[in-house]
């Protein structure tokens, strides 16, 4: 992968970036389209804020190769950083400061800001608009920082942990925010430790562990492949099941695991769903609770990076 | 679905206009100071009960008439507090609460970062010549109307040393150790760097380690000018050595958090 111009939003070439002895990020790679949105998903300390300070030019990589939006973060800094919005993971106000005040501030560094007032509103913060920052809630203070991120118009953003401490309202909107910015052409890379947010709102997840990726992929590439689906459902209890089996194609394999609770395991697709209810039918029993379970995007986390807790 | 109209963060980005970026990075840090109990008591009201009370009790030996003694030094006291003290202290916690990343991330020059800074603590510099002038005046004050121009050079010189000092130490250190030391230098300096004692009623070589200081400098010079109406240049001469060998050290050191 070589880095090109501005035809990707972020590309990141095995990057290394390390803190005394400690590999924060051990060859890591990326890559952001326009206008689609990537969820970095790792557990704690496995590098994703050093992963997102690199490519906002925070830090220098040890080694490796960053382009963000077609520029080197460090070397082309000023050209960059007002095509850029970035939502730090907590912090990004003076104690004292209102938060009217501070969303001012940042706004008088664009061009072209959003208007204060309105993104206020929107985001819930008119009624705190003349309280100092050290006051705000923690949820507050995380929306004016998304309102800091937004307010100069910027054609990518990066927001690292964007819904730590929100209620589920702020969280709908700020999922509402994203999904608004990239049907408007806005480029997002975010983190998250919530699995579903990262299910419900990013094109590409990169999970990373240790520094390196170790799964990447739409979610739905991700929580497809590996473990098969199972297909589930209760009926009379005893039912000779080796016709069914001889029915469904041959990865699929057929269980009574309990009296009643019939269990399909393999690869499931509309087809098999069909043969199982037309079998039902031939039974004359009526499959109750039936459900296809797939894999979650968590099951898949902690699949690849372990159930152990980390510091 | 969303609840936002197509086009609503339509990316349209541009860096905003210098000054204006500058300006208001400096009208917020400079509303936030005055807005800030312990920074109005370490750079108003502090100086202002000093001012009184050496200009009125007989505590400390000062020549007569005292009070235009007193007057020059208690604005190099009230310079000193508000650019280095006050100033290393918010940078300290800036830092801590990321606000200096927040604004490297936004199109505002690097430099600006620390000019914005500068700039504020010349406000609050300003509004404490007006106030403390003010005061000094009703104590019966008279200055030197030829040393008003070279007190003037003195001031933005001494601003900016205590102001790159400030940076040197805010701009390096954790929070709480830039508190408790910029507290600590402050009343050394106070006490022994010139500004309650005059340089030459402090003993021995202390007397010449203070002239050398900025403390001293400033206090000195400003008495000089404003009391002699003679300009300085010994005492400008070791401010803005201080102001640039700090900045330069503090260009080095300087953390974003």
């Amino acid at each position: 992968m070589s880095p090109s111009a501005s035809s990707t939003a972020v590309e990141v070439c095995g990057l290394v970036r390390s803190f005394g002895t400690v590999r924060a990020v051990d060859g890591l790679d990326l890559l952001v389209q326009p206008a689609t949105v990537l969820g970095l998903l790792g557990p704690n300390g496995a590098g994703k804020t050093t992963t997102i300070e690199v490519c906002e030019g925070f830090l220098r990589p040890d080694a490796g190769i960053v382009r963000v939006l077609g520029l080197d973060p460090i070397a082309d800094s000023a050209a960059l950083r007002p095509r850029m919005g970035v939502m730090p993971q907590g912090g990004g106000a003076y104690p004292g400061v209102r938060a009217g005040e501070m969303l001012n501030l940042v706004a008088a560094c664009s061009a072209r800001p959003l208007d204060v007032g309105w993104l206020l509103n929107v985001l819930g913060l008119t009624g705190v608009a003349r309280i100092p920052y050290k006051r705000l809630s923690g949820g507050q203070q995380q929306r004016l920082a998304l309102a800091c991120a937004l307010v100069g118009r910027p054609e990518l953003v990066f927001l690292d942990e964007p819904t730590a401490g929100m209620d589920p309202q702020a969280r709908r909107l700020v999922w509402d925010i994203i999904t608004s910015l990239r049907a408007d052409g806005v480029s997002v890379l975010f983190t998250t430790h919530l699995m579903e947010e990262a299910e419900a709102l990013a094109d590409q997840v990169v999970i990373i562990d240790h520094g390196r990726v170790v799964a990447k992929g739409s979610p739905a590439d991700l929580t497809s492949s590996g473990t098969q689906r199972q297909l589930r459902f209760r009926a009379r209890p005893g039912l000779d099941i080796g016709p069914l089996g001889a029915a469904l194609p041959e990865d699929c394999r057929t269980s009574e695991p309990r009296p009643g609770e019939y269990l399909v395991d393999g690869l499931i697709d509309p087809q098999v769903m069909a043969t199982v209810t037309a079998w039902c039918a031939q039974q004359g029993v009526f499959a109750e609770d039936l459900r296809v379970s797939r894999r979650s995007l968590e099951d898949v986390f902690l699949e690849l990076t372990g159930r152990e807790l980390r510091s | 679905m969303t609840s936002f109209s197509p086009g609503t963060f339509a990316p349209a980005p541009g860096r905003g206009r210098l000054s204006r970026m500058l300006l208001t990075q400096a009208r917020t840090e400079f509303v936030l100071t005055l807005r800030n109990g312990e920074q109005v008591l370490l750079t108003l009201l502090i100086p202002l009960g000093l001012l009184v009370a050496l200009t009125l009790l007989n505590v400390v030996p000062i020549p007569s008439p005292r009070i235009d003694n007193v007057t020059p030094r208690i604005l190099a006291l009230a310079v000193m507090s508000t650019a280095f003290t006050g100033q290393a202290i918010a940078l300290g916690f800036d830092r801590r609460y990321g606000v200096l990343k927040r604004l490297a991330a936004t199109a505002l020059p690097r430099w600006s970062l620390i000019a914005g800074r500068m700039l504020a603590v010349l406000g609050v510099v300003l509004v404490q010549l007006l106030v403390l002038g003010a005061v000094a005046f009703a104590l019966g004050w008279h200055l030197s109307p030829p040393g008003l121009a070279p007190a003037a050079l003195l001031i933005l010189a001494g601003t900016a040393a205590f102001g790159a000092l400030g940076v040197l130490l805010g701009g390096a250190l954790r929070a709480e150790v830039v508190l408790a030391v910029a507290n600590l230098v402050w009343l050394l300096l106070v006490v022994a760097g010139g500004i309650v004692l005059s340089v030459h009623t402090l003993p021995g070589a202390l007397s010449a380690i203070a002239a050398a200081l900025p403390s001293g400098a400033l206090a000195e010079g400003l008495r000089t000018a404003l009391v002699a109406g003679v300009t300085p240049w010994a005492a400008l001469g070791v401010l803005l050595a201080w102001a640039a060998g700090a900045a330069i050290l503090a260009a080095r050191t300087l953390r974003l958090s």
